[in-house]
């Protein structure tokens, strides 16, 4: 199969040696209707992103709404088709040979197998809407199982149990049902659902943002023991900076579509350059008072995606965009010292 | 001295199927003109309740109880239903998380500010819709005169809120209540509108109490914090040495649990146990099965300390050495 | 001493601990079904109005099936000595005859008895051939989508179209009148208002994160429909189901008192009131009671289905 030449440019951002999910330019395109009688309008909610990650090391996606990163990971948990590109698992596609729907809209997905859907399991953000209020929690658990394995209903039970203690739940909690715990527990029990098949990668779509400050931690120090001991690979959705900080090992910043700086996190963190990234980091509110600094307060919002600027998407809202900046879009390219992706003409200057 | 706000020994229990179950304790809080008071707390603390029954915003299964409940010099407790509505709408502003669906979808942005100018100030035609235009721009929304005839859902959700500030200000109330005004934002859009409400508060001298989760919010923006947990006031003090030096247990392990407080990768620092509800009410304090302070005696009483240890309801609180 | 038994406690084997977990599972499951209903029973008590809907139903149901034993006289028997006896506080009247007789003699009183069942029967026949058609196919409109969607809810639009009595006349004298074909009838202009409503439940389930993951754990779409999405689609059928009891109890008195439902002498309510038209002027209890136990039960089916939203509808219930 020919890649192109970007995922090569991407891989040296992956220091350990074996990818076990990448991605290669990726897209994902939304047909939208304005009316009756004027052509449907094209929505890049995803407009070429790939990247690579191995196994025991999370990739952060970070942005605001709308940037792509849930349709990011509504493509690599294999709940959407690729409008184009490859989602690789183990270096081959996890698309079937045969589904070639890979037009505007198409919703249906065929995967290779059975295994591949199993790999990549995922954790939601809202736990209150993941779970399903009419099962009990042994059902939730054990559905999986159910549908994938030739467990007998004994062997479920007590893999369903297992897994509920790994996960802090005690066992009387098999019989209730979702509404009876705290969104906390319930976040709990949906990463107990997703870890039940033994997978490899585990998309996390905000799974703490929801939470309370003092369950946040918890649930934080569960996911990082659970990676740690079973070798995971995490695509961590947030736009929580500083949870970003704490748990990621790669950064990857989004948007509308395109990923504008991408890094290991130490770099991005430490010397951001995309004025974007500049932006957002320096709008996350700090308790820490030595750390504040002068603020790049951005002006305006972002624009709809249905109809973007053009040139560089965020040009109308930074305060480096030159003539150039609103005509041509610049490409993400390796930057000159090697630390990381850049797509911006006019960088921030390092300190 | 009197404040603006004045509130002692607010009780709020709730009627629910498993029997009464008590959100608000003998909560006190006072708040001054030109204050800004941030009200923290996890999800269960009490922070938006207080606010509401104060409002009288609360069902009917709510009951409410205080020793002193004063607004501007008005008894609030007293107040029958017209007179509440009077004062309250006029005088106390608030603004919530959800800015889309606070606002009615049905009408357009500028009928619904004219109303509340035509309510509180009884402004009409020209003048209504000059001083509309007015508030939209002392918001910060570009082109405001063209905003006017816009739906609610048109406007992305930080010109929602905006647009619900500019509400809340068509009748100069003297105390704004924010109740996570931002929690549904961006980011980017979160920084600007605090400093909108900042500047606003700034400028026309109003209190504003800020309730939200988000400590760096209130890091950035509060003067005065007070934090709730299980519906008391444990601690309050001057936003500076709550994060230098907080005196509750509870404050400090909440503290810890940031992310970004966290020295190293790896363990952050975290609560253990969860919030207690309705039926596992601890005796006396209420922090203390998750507390790592706790001694026996804590199960016992509680006692509130002074404004040398910032208000702690905890029998132990932290010292610190200079 | 607490020391000692928490060492024992490491020392009694794997399996002892099992069942022990399990024997508490087994509580576990008891306390969470009774916790369960009295938060139902919370909500539902809380109308005042759905209590005593269930308690005149209830007492309706229990009198329809003890029928022979509370009935005192029997239902077809004609006393031809008491055409048109009026109740028993009137001149004239007897204890006897309660409620009176009707123009060939017979208790009135002991017919809206044996009524009881039929109306119940047809309520409960009608609304369970409703419902099954009308969940399935609003199953099916619902995850599909595209033409099958647009084919069935077309042909319940045209359904609909129709004023639901006279779409249930014109089918009852296509099939020929009888209480079965006009059950079947009534059931057939009925079922929309389920396949809508499933629908309209689907799409809104179809997209929550719940589903979703289902189908990351690879779930089939028949798996999906019926054991993920359908049991989050209930509570509104149910409700729609106790209010169309109610209809079909109406309908099928309507299609009775036109003649085209049960057929005399059954003793449907319905169909006393057609034969008692001629006397509405001269004695005026042959109309108003079997009027009256219509209205009664109907309403009461009503206050219930009220009562049952309350206590189902998800808003009220956030916890």
């Amino acid at each position: 199969m020919q890649l192109p030449a970007r995922v090569y440019e991407v891989k040296e951002l992956v220091v350990s040696n074996q990818p076990i999910i990448s991605a290669v330019d990726l897209k994902r395109y939304y047909s939208v209707s304005k009316g009756l009688l004027r052509k449907a309008g094209v929505v890049k909610a995803l407009d070429g992103v790939s990247f690579e990650l191995a196994a025991g090391k999370t990739l952060a996606v970070v942005g605001e709404s709308g940037c792509g990163k849930s349709t990011l990971a509504r493509l690599v948990a294999m709940i959407e088709h690729a409008s184009a590109g490859e989602l690789l698992l183990d270096g081959k596609s996890v698309y079937s040979n045969k589904s070639a729907s890979n037009k505007i809209g198409g919703n249906k997905i065929k995967l290779n197998s059975r295994e591949t859907r199993q790999a990549v399991q995922v954790v939601f953000q809202d736990p209150y809407a993941s779970l399903n209020p009419r099962h009990k929690i042994g059902t939730i658990l054990e559905e999986p199982l159910a549908l994938n394995s030739k467990m007998s209903a004994e062997q479920r039970r007590s893999r369903a149990e297992s897994m509920m203690q790994r996960v802090g739940l005690r066992p009387e909690h098999y019989e209730r049902y979702p509404h009876m715990f705290s969104g906390g527990q319930r976040q709990r029990i949906a990463i107990a659902r997703a870890m039940i098949l033994n997978p490899r990668v585990l998309v996390l779509d905000e799974p703490v943002s929801a939470l309370d400050l003092s369950i946040q931690a918890q649930v934080l120090n569960l996911l990082a023991e659970l990676q740690r001991e079973f070798g995971l690979a995490y695509i961590f959705i947030s736009h929580d900076l500083s949870v970003v900080r704490h748990i990621a090992d790669y950064v990857m910043v989004m948007y509308l579509g395109k990923v504008v700086e991408a890094a290991s996190v130490k770099v991005l963190f430490s010397e951001p350059r995309h004025p974007y990234t500049v932006a957002l980091l320096s709008a996350t509110p700090t308790t820490d008072s030595r750390v504040r600094k002068k603020r790049l307060t951005l002006k305006g919002e972002l624009p709809s995606p249905l109809d973007p600027p053009d040139g560089c998407a965020f040009n109308p809202r930074c305060p480096n965009a030159s003539k150039e900046c609103r005509k041509e879009q610049p490409a993400l390219k390796q930057a000159e010292d090697n630390s990381r992706q850049l797509a911006c003409f006019h960088p921030m200057a390092t300190q | 001295m009197t404040h603006l706000l004045d509130i002692r020994k607010l009780c709020i229990d709730f009627q629910s199927a498993s029997g009464l179950f008590r959100a608000v304790d003998s909560i006190d809080m006072h708040c001054d003109s030109g204050e800004i008071l941030a009200i923290v707390g996890e999800s269960g603390s009490g922070k938006s309740v207080a606010m509401l029954a104060m409002m009288g915003l609360l069902p009917w299964n709510a009951k409410i109880s205080a020793e002193r409940m004063l607004f501007d010099g008005h008894d609030l407790l007293g107040l029958n239903k017209r007179e509440r509505r009077r004062i309250i709408g006029k005088d106390i502003g608030m603004i919530f998380q959800e800015p889309m669906s606070s606002l009615n979808p049905c009408f357009t942005v500028g009928f619904q500010i004219g109303e509340s100018l035509r309510l509180h100030l009884g402004l009409k035609g020209a003048r209504k819709r000059e001083r509309s235009i007015a508030l939209l721009r002392q918001v910060g929304i570009p082109a405001p005169e063209t905003r006017l005839s816009a739906f609610p859902h048109q406007l992305s959700g930080g010109m929602c809120q905006r647009v619900m500030i500019a509400m809340v200000l068509a009748s100069n109330p003297k105390l704004l209540i924010a109740d996570e005004p931002t929690t549904a934002l961006d980011v980017t859009i979160q920084a600007q509108i605090l400093e909108l409400l900042l500047s606003l508060q700034r400028e026309k001298d109003m209190a504003l109490i800020l309730i939200t989760h988000d400590m760096g919010v209130v890091a950035e923006t509060a003067e005065r914090v007070q934090v709730q947990y299980a519906g008391q006031k444990v601690e309050e003090q001057n936003v500076r040495s709550l994060f230098s030096a907080p005196r509750h247990p509870y404050t400090a392990a909440l503290l810890a649990s940031l992310p970004e407080r966290a020295r190293t990768r790896g363990k952050l620092p975290s609560i253990v146990g969860v919030v207690p509800g309705q039926f596992d009410r601890p005796p006396a304090c209420l922090f203390a099965p998750r507390c790592a302070q706790a001694k026996s005696v804590c199960n016992e009483n509680v006692r509130q300390q002074g404004a040398a240890h910032g208000h702690a309801l905890c029998n132990f609180p932290l010292e610190y050495t200079k | 001493m607490g020391l000692s038994i928490r060492a024992l406690g490491i020392t009694s084997t794997r399996s002892m601990r099992k069942d022990s977990v399990r024997k508490n599972s087994l509580q576990e499951k008891r306390s969470v079904r009774t916790r369960m209903l009295a938060e139902f029973w919370f909500y539902f008590a809380e109308n005042r109005g759905a209590v005593i809907g269930l308690r005149v139903f209830a007492l309706l149901v229990l009198l329809a099936i003890a029928a022979p034993l509370v009935a005192p006289l029997p239902p077809s028997e004609q006393y031809r000595d008491a055409f048109l006896t009026p109740p028993v506080w009137q001149e004239g009247g007897s204890w006897k005859f309660i409620l009176g007789t009707d123009a060939v003699g017979r208790d009135i009183l002991s017919r809206l008895i044996y009524g009881a069942r039929f109306s119940l029967f047809i309520g409960l026949v009608v609304v369970t051939i409703a419902i099954s058609g009308g969940v399935l196919l609003g199953l099916l409109a619902g995850y599909c989508r595209g033409v099958i969607d647009t084919l069935i809810m077309r042909i319940m639009d045209v359904i609909l179209a129709f004023p639901s009595l006279l779409l249930a006349l014109v089918m009852v004298a296509i099939l020929g009148p009888g209480l079965l074909n006009a059950m079947i009838a009534i059931a057939i202009v009925l079922q929309p208002h389920f396949v809508r409503l499933t629908r309209a439940s689907v799409l809104n389930e179809i997209n929550r994160d719940y589903v979703t993951s289902a189908r990351v754990a690879g779930a089939p779409p028949l798996y999906l429909i019926t054991r993920t999405i359908l049991p989050n689609c209930l509570s509104p059928i149910i409700v729609q189901g106790t209010l169309s009891f109610s209809t079909a109890i109406l309908d099928a008195a309507a299609l009775g008192f036109l003649g085209l439902g049960a057929q005399p002498p059954t003793p449907e309510w319905g169909t006393m009131l057609a034969e008692a038209r001629e006397f509405i002027l001269r004695a005026w209890w042959v109309v108003t009671f079997p009027g009256l136990a219509i209205l009664l039960t109907v309403l009461a089916i009503n206050l219930v289905g009220d009562g049952l939203r309350d206590a189902l509808d998800p808003k009220l219930k956030k916890s």
